[in-house]
């Protein structure tokens, strides 16, 4: 018995392992992941871990020790060269083998890397693992300047973290607004007001065209323009790790297709997390998230399946981010909607833009506004009343019955 | 090491010997107990790891804050036993706690 390998030992891995044993399994488990670390949470190091709010042992899914009192054999440091389908088999850089009865591909995503004049310099970073953040929080002690590229999420909230600490922020977004990708023009006007009252410079429209300085980087070339910066983090989006899918022959585009078991083209492989391209049967089109919800889940399905169940994927992606005291808490997709709702105050920090598509719910952005959240999770493809939902007498509950 | 005992809802029970400032999501995620999905990892923001505990040991614990409260409020199975395992942190006066899962997270 050759038992499941993982690769990857993100949380989708860690999960998936978890939920194996979970089910009773009694084989073999292996995790092969090129961190150092054992499974970890990746939400909190743009927020809390980078803030140090939280250390280490918070960040962690699961102490150490659960993986060998599980007889799950975690592999760190440990990179997965090959997957070979004939035999079954994974071969790591270092040249060992693992046999596989069945596979996960949990390979996750990496950050897009800025290729322009000056990308080698030294206090340029990106944020993806803890080590990137263990760097960024020691630099971010000697440094005056912080210059983000990029205005999406992972930006925003260390453009939070950043000004909070007393740093000067800038903030650079090449579209013409923040968050531009990924949420309404309503929503990303409360967010640069947001952090505009904060302290933070943002500057839309503006691309970045090089890096200066002799060995540390000293400023961000934005065309004529030079930006004073002592540090700079990049955060323009992620590329799904699909190259040993790929190499493997599985089947991809835009990450590695699965259906909604999380099978890949090959029966004995399966795919987990932000890698996957995956249908949805309840928004009836394939997506790839950049999403933990979604990656657990994924596992989830994938250890059940694996053990020969028949259990299918069906959530509605959901998605958060904190920044600042605010905690958005976000439901499907807001462009899905033809129509916008407000519900609450926005100079009170504290509503959700409900949105509908032909007058039934299919996402909400909700600013410390817990109960719109999981309410929108349960309305979600519901037909309600527009003015209903407007109403902050109404209670939501109602809604529900 | 306080004592924490999970019982699921078809009766399986749990005894852990906990560590004192862990969650009770983090407890019951570190040794398997079903049915405590914790997607956000103790957050308050998914309401995946929903508890039930009974009223004397209610009486030894934090009240909730607004955000959990707001959680749970939008659940149509919760009871007034019901709390986020992710809020409670184990301590030695709650050594011997009882929870019980509940059957629709399950």
């Amino acid at each position: 018995m050759s038992g499941i390998v993982i690769i990857g030992a993100g949380q989708a891995a860690g999960q998936a392992a978890a939920s194996l044993r979970q089910a009773k399994y009694e084989g073999s488990i292996t995790i092969l992941g090129n961190e150092t670390q054992p499974p970890y949470q990746r939400p909190p190091l743009s927020k809390q871990y980078l803030s140090g709010e939280l250390g280490i042992d918070r960040v962690m899914v699961r102490p150490e020790k659960f993986y060998a009192d599980q007889s799950i054999a975690l592999h760190t440091g440990t990179r997965v060269e090959s997957i070979d389908r004939s035999t079954k088999s994974v071969t790591t850089s270092s040249g060992d083998a693992y046999q596989y009865d069945k596979l996960l591909i949990a390979t996750g995503s990496r950050p897009r890397i800025l290729t322009i004049p000056g990308s080698d310099l030294s206090g340029i970073h990106y944020l993806r693992t803890i080590d990137d953040v263990d760097g960024i929080r020691t630099a971010m002690q000697t440094a005056k300047k912080i210059c983000i590229v990029g205005g999406g999420y992972i930006g925003l909230e260390v453009a939070a973290v950043a000004v909070t600490s007393g740093l000067q922020v800038t903030v650079l977004e090449m579209e013409e607004r923040i968050l531009q990708r990924v949420t309404t023009p309503e929503m990303s006007e409360y967010y640069h007001e947001l952090h505009a009252g904060r302290g933070v410079n943002i500057r839309v429209n503006t691309g970045v065209s090089g890096f200066e300085g002799e060995g540390h980087i000293s400023a961000v070339l934005c065309g004529d323009e030079a930006i004073d910066a002592d540090l700079v983090i990049v955060g323009i989006g992620i590329i799904p790790n699909i190259e040993l899918a790929e190499a493997a022959g599985l089947d991809c585009n835009n990450g590695i297709t699965v259906d909604d078991h999380c099978r890949t083209s090959d029966p004995d492989i399966y795919a987990a997390g932000d890698c996957t391209n995956h249908p949805n049967p309840i928004m009836g089109r394939r997506l790839r998230l950049e999403s933990v919800p979604n990656a657990m889940e994924q596992a989830r399905v994938s250890a059940a399946n694996m053990l020969g169940g028949d259990k299918a994927y069906a959530s509605v992606p959901w998605f958060w981010s904190d920044q600042y005291d605010l905690k958005l808490q976000m439901v499907g997709f807001s462009a899905d909607g033809d129509t916008s709702v407000l519900r609450g105050d926005k100079t009170l920090n504290q509503f959700a833009v409900f949105y509908l598509k032909d007058g039934k719910v299919v996402s909400v952005d909700a600013v410390n506004s817990p109960k719109e959240f999981m309410v929108c999770k349960q309305l979600y493809g519901k037909t309600v009343d527009p003015s209903v939902l407007a109403d902050t007498d109404v209670e939501l509950k109602t809604l529900l019955n | 090491m306080p004592q924490v005992k999970f019982i699921e809802f078809n009766g399986t029970e749990h005894n852990i010997d906990a560590n004192n400032g862990d969650s009770m999501m983090v407890v019951a995620t570190s040794n398997l107990v079903p049915g405590i999905d914790a997607d956000c990892g103790g957050e308050c923001s998914c309401a995946t790891c929903h508890v039930l505990i009974g009223a004397d040991w209610q009486a030894k614990l934090d009240a909730a804050n607004d955000t959990e409260e707001s959680m749970l409020d939008l659940n149509p199975d919760r009871s007034a036993e019901s709390r986020l395992s992710c809020q409670i942190i184990v301590s030695d006066h709650l050594d011997g706690i009882v929870i019980n899962l509940p059957e629709f997270q399950y």
